[in-house]
């Protein structure tokens, strides 16, 4: 399912990903249920979807972040390696080193006892063996990098001295001190206010293109999609339903899913109209629908929707799981060229 | 809206002073938290968190409130809803003042003033069944048990959840959308002439938000309601209010129609909030950066104008003199529907292209 625009190389690459949360005398959470992506170096693809879609969790899979008791399977490749079977040791070297992850909360990705410069230095040591003045130097740099003032005074703060904002740039600093190829982005201007979110979100989208960066930046924000990515996968209920560029997903959405999100997003010019909305709520990941999970909810549903539904693909590099999706296909394909 | 004032006026037994009496009034409301600390625990700094904020809100009309963390959109509804004690300032419902001898006490106050929190979940109680939360404050303002319970029953199916399944359930065996609903119903069960909604949507999922907003607006067209509704999203605030009020750290900046607000902004925080907003188009990203820095402490704030330390268009007398609210410079005199804004600058108000001189 991974779509055919992909190069011969992707540096992050994700097949049938699947987690579940198996806890004694509890029901099975099936959170994330076969995931798959590939992404070059370079593009931004955001994950969207609601809470409890499985955009997290599916993130912090390819990390190695979840609890002992999550079962995680499928392959996740990057750089060509399978990161889900590594060695403990061997993961914790391509954390923070070819790979690494920004966070809604800075103060949870941050040792509070710790100064920044000190906590940047020591992954660069860490994963380069170079001697503390070199790192500290390159710890300064960074900081100035993230356009944070007096990066020489702030490398002896610790997080709890900084405003939300300068310590999600700070974050930002310490993910990208050994250059990743691969940054994994959740939710990380979430809790910021409108107008620092938007300092934050153009700085990702320099460094991305400057670092040549793959970019998996999960978000609920329509918006902040909108402003950030090259393609969009929209998640619901642990599954991709649709997936395609930037532009498609907003401008012509085929997956009902999709097209409710888009028209239950408030925007303006909307001023006293009776919003479009998806009746219900998002299923019980204990209890998932049979067949597409959306059945439920979908004003589209059918009979066939019981079952497992395809997954088409509209145009090179897209794709809808949709049985409705499917129709449009071959009835394009029967038209003659 | 004259027409539909008129009838407000004619259902409600309880409107005093006619359409053109406001609703609520606020003048020169003000709270400051002293910050204590050191050896002998003495006062070592203020928060202004509300600072001489004044509005009013008319009868039958949504006022939206917006502004950044720590601008004191928050703190002005608990001191409306007399949560916290204001350090000064009045507050007269309906021609009453909150408090005074001959005006309206709390009690009385909060039958018809209520309030909906962001976090649905916290603000009820774990232990008590759906319908007993609803019930609650008619059962404390005197109604007996079982017409209380049949009120709850009605509120449930007037914010769309049959009593029959939800009316026995607790708080969490609901989702944050139902919470939300029963939260709402809750704030009703007083029958309320005016209900601050404070980020009451924020922490919801677009789908459900979306699904709620409905709800609130058939709930105030049915109940005659008077909403005052506080977010931090610019989007949904545009689109649920009549009127806007922009709040920088603990004053306000700007207010007037939604229109104006939003398709002329004076004040050049209120142009840099808007520009903030993430655009929903793709080829129309941002790339002018609308304002840099974090929003500044309100812990001892910049003297006379506080946005000067971020604002492009900052003049030494922006330092000296409090910005008063008044019209536009570039407004007829009358014109602008009550659009006021708090800026001595002209370019600043016109928002002339500032030409950087190296």
């Amino acid at each position: 399912m991974s779509p055919d625009a992909t190069p011969a190389t992707p540096a992050i690459e994700a097949t049938g990903l699947t987690v579940r949360f198996r806890r004694r005398g509890e029901p099975e959470i099936c959170a994330v249920n076969g995931v798959g992506f590939a992404l070059a170096r370079g593009q931004v693809m955001t994950i969207l979807g609601e809470s409890g879609s499985g955009k997290s969790v599916s993130l912090k899979a390819v990390m190695g972040l979840l609890p002992p008791f999550a079962k995680v399977e499928g392959q996740v490749r990057i750089g060509g390696r399978d990161v889900l079977s590594l060695p403990p040791a061997e993961l914790a070297k391509l954390r923070g080193g070819q790979v690494s992850m920004i966070f809604q909360e800075p103060m949870a990705a941050m040792d509070p006892v710790y100064t920044i410069g000190d906590q940047i230095a020591e992954t660069i040591v860490q994963h380069e063996g170079t001697d503390r003045a070199t790192a500290m130097a390159r710890a300064k740099r960074l900081l100035d990098r993230v356009a944070i003032p007096s990066a020489a005074r702030r490398l002896k703060n610790y997080p709890h001295e900084m405003s939300g904002g300068m310590r999600q740039r700070a974050m930002i600093a310490l993910a990208l001190a050994c250059s990743p190829s691969v940054l994994l982005a959740d939710e990380p201007t979430t809790a910021l206010d409108v107008t620092v979110q938007i300092q934050i979100l153009m700085l990702l989208r320099e460094l991305q293109s400057e670092l040549g960066m793959a970019v998996v930046f999960v978000t609920h924000d329509v918006g902040v999609a909108a402003e950030i990515s090259d393609r969009i996968a929209v998640m619901y209920a642990g599954r991709f339903v649709e997936a395609g560029t930037v532009r498609e997903v907003m401008r012509t959405p085929q997956h009902p899913y999709t097209r409710g999100l888009l028209a239950s997003t408030v925007h303006g010019g909307m001023r006293r109209q009776e919003l479009r909305t998806i009746p219900g709520n998002p299923p019980s990941l204990a209890a998932l629908p049979a067949g597409c999970h959306f059945r439920p909810r979908c004003p589209e549903a059918v009979s066939r929707c019981m079952e497992e539904p395809p997954v088409v693909s509209p145009r090179p590099g897209a794709m809808v799981r949709c049985v409705h999706a499917e129709r449009a296909a071959r009835a394009a394909d029967a038209v003659p060229a | 809206m004259s027409a539909a004032l008129q009838q407000h006026a004619a259902l409600d037994p309880r409107d005093r002073g006619g359409p053109a009496q406001p609703l609520l009034a606020v003048s020169g409301l003000r709270k400051h938290f002293p910050i204590r600390g050191g050896l002998l625990n003495r006062q070592v700094a203020t928060v202004q968190a509300v600072d001489d904020v004044s509005f009013s809100v008319a009868k039958g009309e949504t006022l939206g409130v917006v502004g950044e963390s720590g601008c004191g959109k928050s703190t002005t509804a608990r001191l409306l809803m007399q949560l916290m004690r204001p350090d000064a300032g009045s507050i007269v419902f309906d021609g009453d003042e909150v408090g005074a001898q001959d005006g309206i006490g709390v009690q009385d106050l909060r039958r018809q003033m209520q309030m909906v929190f962001q976090d649905s979940y916290s603000s009820l109680n774990p232990r008590l069944a759906m319908v007993d939360s609803i019930a609650y404050a008619p059962r404390m303002h005197g109604l007996p048990a079982r017409q209380a319970t049949q009120r709850a029953e009605e509120l449930l199916m007037q914010v769309g959840l049959n009593p029959a399944l939800f009316a026995r359930r607790y708080p969490h065996e609901l989702s944050g959308g139902q919470r939300q609903r029963v939260n709402i119903a809750r704030a009703l069960a007083l029958e309320p002439r005016l209900v601050i909604l404070d980020e009451a949507v924020s922490a919801l999922d677009k789908s459900v938000e979306a699904q709620v907003l409905n709800l609130l607006a058939e709930l105030k067209a049915r109940l005659n309601l008077t909403y005052l509704f506080i977010s931090h999203d610019l989007n949904v605030v545009e689109y649920i209010s009549d009127r806007v009020l922009v709040m920088y750290l603990g004053r306000v900046v700007e207010a007037g129609p939604v229109e104006q607000i939003y398709g002329r902004p004076r004040h050049p925080y209120t142009r840099a909030l808007l520009a903030s907003k993430p655009t929903l188009d793709p080829d129309r990203r941002t790339t002018v950066l609308p304002l840099a820095g974090d929003p500044p402490n309100p812990i001892n704030p910049p003297s006379g104008c506080r946005f000067r330390t971020r604002c492009p268009y900052a003049q030494p007398r922006c330092a000296e003199v409090v910005p008063p609210l008044g019209p536009p410079m570039d407004a007829l005199s009358g014109a602008g529907g009550g659009h006021i804004v708090a800026c001595i600058v002209p370019e600043a108000q016109a928002g002339t292209e500032i030409r950087h001189v190296a």
